[in-house]
C-alpha cells in the first residue's frame, strides 16, 4: 500500500493547517537543533579555515583520500567478485541432493554468517601468520578473504531463498524438455533467483563497500584510515575529515543503490522479470518473497 | 585449551562477551525506540519529519559504522568534548558506543518498521480512518501492532547483526570480545586456531540458534490472512 496516502486522509483545510502549524513547529525544532549543533561546533573552533582549507588544496585528494579511495574501492570490487562466486557455489552446494556437500555447505555458510566480520579479519590477518609458517599475510587480502567468507555466506542464502522461490513450474517444464540439473541450476533456476533477489544482494553489496573501513582496524590504508586518521594527524581535523569522508562514502553507496533501480527497472521494462509469488495481490512486494523473508538472515546488515 | 589454564584469560573471555552483551542489550533498546519514532516520521503526513527521516537513514544506512564508532569517540568525545560518564573512562566509551551503534542501527530499524507497515493491507487503515480515528490513533492502534508482528524475522536479523557489531566498539578502546581474542592471540599465538574458535564458536553457538528462534517467532505470531 501506498503509505502516504492510506494513513491518512487527503488533506481537508483544517487538517491542511494542522499540518502547517506542525511544519513550522518541527521546522523550528530541526533548525534550533541544528543551530545548537554549529553553536557547539563554534565554541570548540572547528569552523575555523585551517581545519577546512585541506579539503581545497590538491595535495589532500591526491595525497590522501584518492589512494584512499582507490584501496576502498579495490577491494570491495575483488571481494565483490569473489563473494558473489561464493554464495553461488555454496547455495548450490547446499540445495544439491547429496548429503555429505549439502550438509558441509551449510555448516561453513551458517558459521561464517554467525561470526563477527572483525574477528574473522582479525584472525586471518594476526592469527593465520602463526598457524602457516611463512605466510606474510597482506591487510588487503586479509579484508578480502574477510569479505568474501562473511557476504559470501550472506548471498548465498539469498540465492538459495531466491532458487526455492521460483515456481516449481519452471524446473520441472525444463527437465521435462531433457535439461540435466546442472543445466536447470544454471539455465533457469540462478538466472531468475539473482533477479528476484536483487534488492537483497545490492543491499548486501553496499554493506561490503562500508565493510572495507574495517580494514582501518589492521591499518589497511583504504578511505578511513588514510582520509580520516592519517589526514586529521597531519591537519589535526578530525571531525572535518570524517564528515567528508562520510559524505564520499555515502555518495559511493547511493550511486550503487541508483544503479539497482535502474537495473531494477530495465529487467521490468523488458518484462524478463520474475513473477513474484505472489499470492496475494493486497502486498505489492516489499520483501522479495515470502520465503526469502524468512531465511534471507541479516540481509543489508552486517558490519561496519 | 592450555591457554584458559591462565585465570587472566578466563577473565578477558568473560568481560569481553559480558561488554558485547551490555553494548547489545543497551543498543539494542536505543535503537528501538528511535527506529520506531523515525518509522512514525517517515509516514507521517508532515513534510519535514518526512525529509528528516529520509535524511537519517540515507545518511547512517550508507556511512560504515566503524566510521561512526570512530567519530563518536575522535570527533564527539576528543574533539567536541562530549563526555558521558566522567568518572569511568571505560563506562564512558561504553556509552560512546552505544550512541554510535544506536544511531546506526535505528536506520535499519526504521525501514524494517516502514516495510512491515507496508504489509498492512490498505482496507485496515482505511476502516479505522472511516471510525474517525486521527493519523496517530491509526497508527498506534491498528497499524504499527499488524506491522510489528511482520518485521520479527528482520528485526531479529538486525539486532544479531547489532550483537556482531558491537565487536567494532573495542576499536576505540573497550576490551570487549574482540580485543581480547586480539590480546590472547598475541600471547598465546601457537593456540591460535583454538582461541579463535573458542570466540566465534561462543558468537555461533549463541546467535545461531538466537537466528532460528525469531524464524520461530516471526511464523509464531504472523498476523495471518
Amino acid at each position: 500500500m501506498s503509505t502516504d496516502a492510506v494513513l491518512y486522509d487527503h488533506p481537508g483545510p483544517r487538517a491542511r493547517i494542522r499540518n502547517w502549524i506542525l511544519t513550522a513547529v518541527f521546522g523550528a525544532g530541526l533548525l534550533a537543533l541544528f543551530y545548537w549543533i554549529y553553536l557547539k561546533f563554534d565554541e570548540k573552533g572547528q569552523w575555523a579555515a585551517t581545519l577546512w582549507k585541506p579539503f581545497l588544496e590538491q595535495s589532500t585528494w591526491v595525497d590522501f583520500i584518492l589512494p584512499g579511495l582507490q584501496q576502498t574501492l579495490s577491494a570491495a570490487l575483488v571481494a565483490m567478485v569473489l563473494s558473489l562466486t561464493f554464495g553461488v557455489l555454496f547455495a548450490v552446494g547446499r540445495l544439491s541432493d547429496h548429503w555429505w556437500v549439502r550438509v558441509p555447505a551449510g555448516i561453513v555458510v551458517e558459521f561464517f554468517r554467525a561470526v563477527p566480520l572483525l574477528l574473522l579479519i582479525f584472525f586471518i590477518f594476526f592469527g593465520l601468520p602463526y598457524v602457516i609458517e611463512d605466510l606474510r599475510m597482506e591487510a588487503f587480502w586479509a579484508v578480502v578473504a574477510g569479505l568474501t567468507l562473511y557476504n559470501g555466506s550472506v548471498l548465498a542464502e539469498a540465492f538459495r531463498a531466491g532458487v526455492q522461490a521460483v515456481p516449481r513450474g519452471q524446473s520441472e517444464a525444463a527437465y521435462g524438455i531433457g535439461m540435466r540439473k546442472n543445466q536447470v541450476m544454471r539455465y533457469i533456476l540462478i538466472p531468475q533467483a539473482a533477479r528476484a533477489m536483487l534488492p537483497v544482494i545490492v543491499s548486501q553489496l553496499v554493506v561490503l563497500v562500508k565493510d572495507t573501513a574495517l580494514g582501518y582496524i589492521i591499518s589497511f590504508p583504504e578511505l578511513l584510515q588514510l582520509g580520516v586518521n592519517v589526514l586529521s594527524a597531519n591537519y589535526a581535523n578530525v571531525v572535518a575529515a570524517a564528515i567528508v569522508v562520510a559524505i564520499i562514502y555515502i555518495i559511493i553507496n547511493s550511486l550503487l543503490t541508483a544503479l539497482a533501480g535502474w537495473v531494477d527497472r530495465l529487467t521490468r521494462r523488458r518484462g524478463i522479470r520474475v513473477p513474484r509469488t505472489s499470492a496475494n495481490p493486497g502486498q505489492t512486494g516489499v520483501q522479495p518473497t515470502a520465503a526469502a523473508q524468512n531465511t534471507t538472515v541479516s540481509s543489508g546488515l552486517g558490519g561496519g | 585449551m592450555d591457554f584458559l589454564s591462565d585465570p587472566d584469560n578466563v577473565d578477558l573471555y568473560l568481560t569481553g562477551f559480558s561488554w558485547i552483551l551490555r553494548l547489545t542489550g543497551a543498543g539494542a533498546l536505543g535503537a528501538l525506540v528511535l527506529g520506531v519514532i523515525l518509522a512514525g516520521m517517515r509516514v507521517s503526513p508532515v513534510p519535514v519529519l518526512r525529509a528528516f527521516g529520509a535524511g537519517w537513514v540515507n545518511t547512517f544506512r550508507n556511512t560504515p559504522l566503524t566510521l561512526i564508532i570512530f567519530f563518536c569517540y575522535f570527533g564527539l568525545y576528543s574533539t567536541l568534548g562530549l563526555t558521558l560518564d566522567s568518572e569511568d573512562i571505560a563506562l564512558n566509551n561504553f556509552w560512546l558506543g552505544v550512541l554510535g551503534l544506536s544511531v546506526y542501527t535505528a536506520a535499519f530499524v526504521c525501514e524494517a518498521i516502514r516495510s512491515g507497515i507496508n504489509t498492512v493491507p490498505p482496507g485496515q487503515a482505511e476502516a479505522a480512518r472511516a471510525l474517525g480515528l486521527s493519523f496517530f490513533q491509526v497508527l498506534r492502534i491498528i497499524v504499527l501492532p499488524q506491522a510489528g508482528r511482520a518485521v520479527i524475522a528482520p528485526l531479529g536479523s538486525i539486532f544479531i547483526a547489532l550483537a556482531k557489531n558491537s565487536t567494532i566498539v573495542g576499536t576505540i578502546g573497550l576490551a570487549e570480545s574482540s580485543s581480547a581474542m586480539k590480546t590472547m592471540i598475541e600471547t598465546y599465538s601457537s593456540q591460535t586456531i583454538l582461541i579463535f574458535l573458542l570466540f566465534a564458536g561462543t558468537f555461533a553457538a549463541v546467535l545461531i540458534p538466537t537466528g532460528y528462534f525469531f524464524g520461530w517467532l516471526a511464523n509464531r505470531l504472523a498476523v495471518k490472512r
